[in-house]
């Protein structure tokens, strides 16, 4: 495998993470960690008043470069999005978003904590269950 | 060139284990993750080939020749393991799938007789979670409670909160021998006998000292001693664990069912004699004889060498690595007092990333919490990575460790 996926952009949002702290008050607050890594992950959602569009989104967390970047451009990526945007999220956008494409699957995980994350607090919000896919 | 220390002769050690010869977009395979499982020499696995492919069979009751020569087979391995460790006899030895359930079956064959509401248990804080975590479910179950020994700043046992806490009259002393994340070795010998002295049960972690080192059981006066096969050369799902006769002898059963009773009646049943009253159902035939094969192995390289060999790459080690700015080192500083186990953070790099970048470069290390969470909350990190060796590795793998770490650290622009 290739470290070519640390990118200038990867750790400038490590460092310098954008949208990162609590949201008060929100409507959505889901949290997960990645068990192996220790990575984790905690999203705060504000819900727009017709109930349908993602208003304002912050989160926090702790753990490597991929995990932390992939949740802070997450949240700029999510902002003003419908809600139902959030099921149609997938690896692929991630690791477009990421600029990579070889993450390989040790470290895919990582980058798609805040997905799982963002997917389980939407879902709830809308009176689903989220499953995470294999 | 590999550079052969003065005590292992590493080019010929390499040649003896096949997956060595693995490249990697032809970088040759730098293998550091040894303190998680060790690679295994060709005469492990011909040992295993073997097995299956003339004497294949269930041991212990079957009088046809097959299961004679398996038998016979497993019952040498045991004996391999009890010479190992210098146990009393081969009586002492249980086979187990490893150092987890070693430490399970005292939990669950000696715990629940042994430790009473409001007993104390101690361990330390350098712990692997396999020698904190069923501790924690004994005392729960029993209402005992647990106290951990503190460490000093440069990661060895504080002593003087270790003979404070044995004046609790803990009912048992946990420990490990070699911390997998430090490094540290702890005094056995002296642990124990201060531990014995306070009327405690003592349990030695052996998962990282019997790969690395001469052990002593007997020498160390420990009551039971745990051990992972493939930490030591040899196939996973085999371990041991060393029992003091008489314990062994007093305690009731761990699992229950086949080949660990003496006689079974509707109304109830006996229980065979040890060890094999702690081996119920079939066992791990085959790999039982390739811990053999793995112990045969090390005992020609002999482990005074091994231990020699792990020293001289440490301080090689110690010696680059401290001309990098931004480096933790965590544990003791002498090489001559810790295995050969370095755990580091660099800078701001999360260790998975430190991982992820040296992978690239071909160097297999670990990162994240090494199971030892309790320790990684004392030291203040989510997580260290960790290079850790064995027999077959070289000043030329240091070297490459050394070259990856750099790149890591331009990656980071750190
Ligand atoms: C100190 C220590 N104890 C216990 C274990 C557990 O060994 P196993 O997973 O083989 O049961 C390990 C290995 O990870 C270890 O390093």
């Amino acid at each position: 495998m290739s470290s070519d996926f640390y990118r200038e952009l990867i750790l400038d949002y490590y460092r310098n993470p954008r949208n990162f702290g609590k949201l008060d008050p929100h409507d959505i607050d889901a949290k997960d960690l990645n068990p192996l890594c220790g990575d984790e992950v905690e999203m705060q959602v504000k819900v727009s008043p017709d109930k349908d569009k993602i208003e304002e989104i912050r989160f926090v967390g702790k753990g490597c470069a991929i995990s932390q970047a992939s949740a802070s451009m997450l949240t700029e990526l999510a902002k003003g999005k419908p809600l139902e945007w959030v099921r149609s999220l997938s690896r692929d956008d991630i690791t477009k978003m990421l600029g990579t494409s070889d993450l390989g699957p040790a470290r895919i995980k990582c980058a798609m904590l805040s997905v799982k994350v963002l997917k389980t607090g939407v879902y709830g919000y809308l009176g689903d269950k989220y499953d995470e896919p294999e | 060139m590999l550079e052969p220390t003065k005590t292992v002769d590493v080019e010929k050690v390499r040649g003896d284990f096949p997956i060595l010869r693995r490249t990697f977009d032809g970088k040759r395979l730098v293998y550091l993750d040894n303190a998680a499982t060790t690679q295994k020499p060709k005469a492990v696995i011909d040992s295993l080939v073997d097995y299956y492919s003339r004497y294949n069979a269930n041991i212990h009751r079957g009088v046809h020749q097959l299961s004679i020569e398996a038998t016979e087979a497993h019952e040498a391995a045991r004996k391999k393991v009890a010479r190992f460790l210098n146990a009393g006899s081969h009586r002492e030895v249980v086979f187990t799938r490893g150092t987890t359930e070693s430490i399970n079956l005292v939990r669950f064959a000696w715990g629940p007789a042994a430790v009473k509401e409001g007993d104390v248990v101690l361990l330390t804080l350098m712990e692997h979670h396999s020698n904190i975590v069923p501790w924690q479910q004994l005392a729960k179950e029993r209402g005992a409670r647990i106290e951990y020994v503190p460490l000093t700043p440069d990661g060895r046992l504080d002593m003087g909160e270790f003979e404070r806490l044995l004046g609790l009259s803990p009912a048992l002393v946990a420990f490990t021998q070699c911390s997998n994340v430090l490094g540290t070795i702890n005094d056995a010998e002296r642990l124990c006998s201060m531990a014995r002295s306070a009327g405690a049960v003592t349990v030695v972690d052996g998962a990282q000292s019997a790969p690395h080192m001469a052990v002593d059981v007997r020498r160390i006066g420990c009551d039971f001693f745990a051990v992972s096969g493939h930490k030591m050369l040899g196939p996973t799902g085999i371990g041991a664990l060393y029992g003091r006769r008489e314990l062994l002898d007093s305690m009731g059963p761990f699992q229950t069912g086949g080949d660990m009773i003496k006689e079974v009646h509707v109304d109830g049943a006996r229980w065979n004699d040890v060890p094999y009253k702690f081996e119920a159902g079939t066992t791990n035939i085959a790999d039982a004889v390739g811990f053999g094969a793995a112990i045969d192995y090390l005992a020609s390289v002999g482990m005074d060498r091994v231990r020699r060999h792990e020293v001289e790459l440490l301080r090689y080690s110690f010696e680059k690595l401290s001309a990098i700015p931004a480096l933790t080192v965590y544990g003791p500083a002498d090489p001559e007092s810790r295995g050969g186990v370095i755990s580091f953070n660099l800078a701001d790099i999360h260790p998975h990333d430190m991982a992820s970048i040296l992978d690239a470069e071909g160097v297999a290390i670990r990162s994240g919490h090494h199971c030892a969470q309790p320790l990684m909350d004392h030291l203040g990190v989510p997580g260290t990575s960790r290079a850790s060796f064995y027999i077959y590795n070289s000043y030329d793998d240091v070297d490459a460790f050394i070259a990856a770490l750099l790149k890591a650290k331009k990656v980071f622009s750190v």
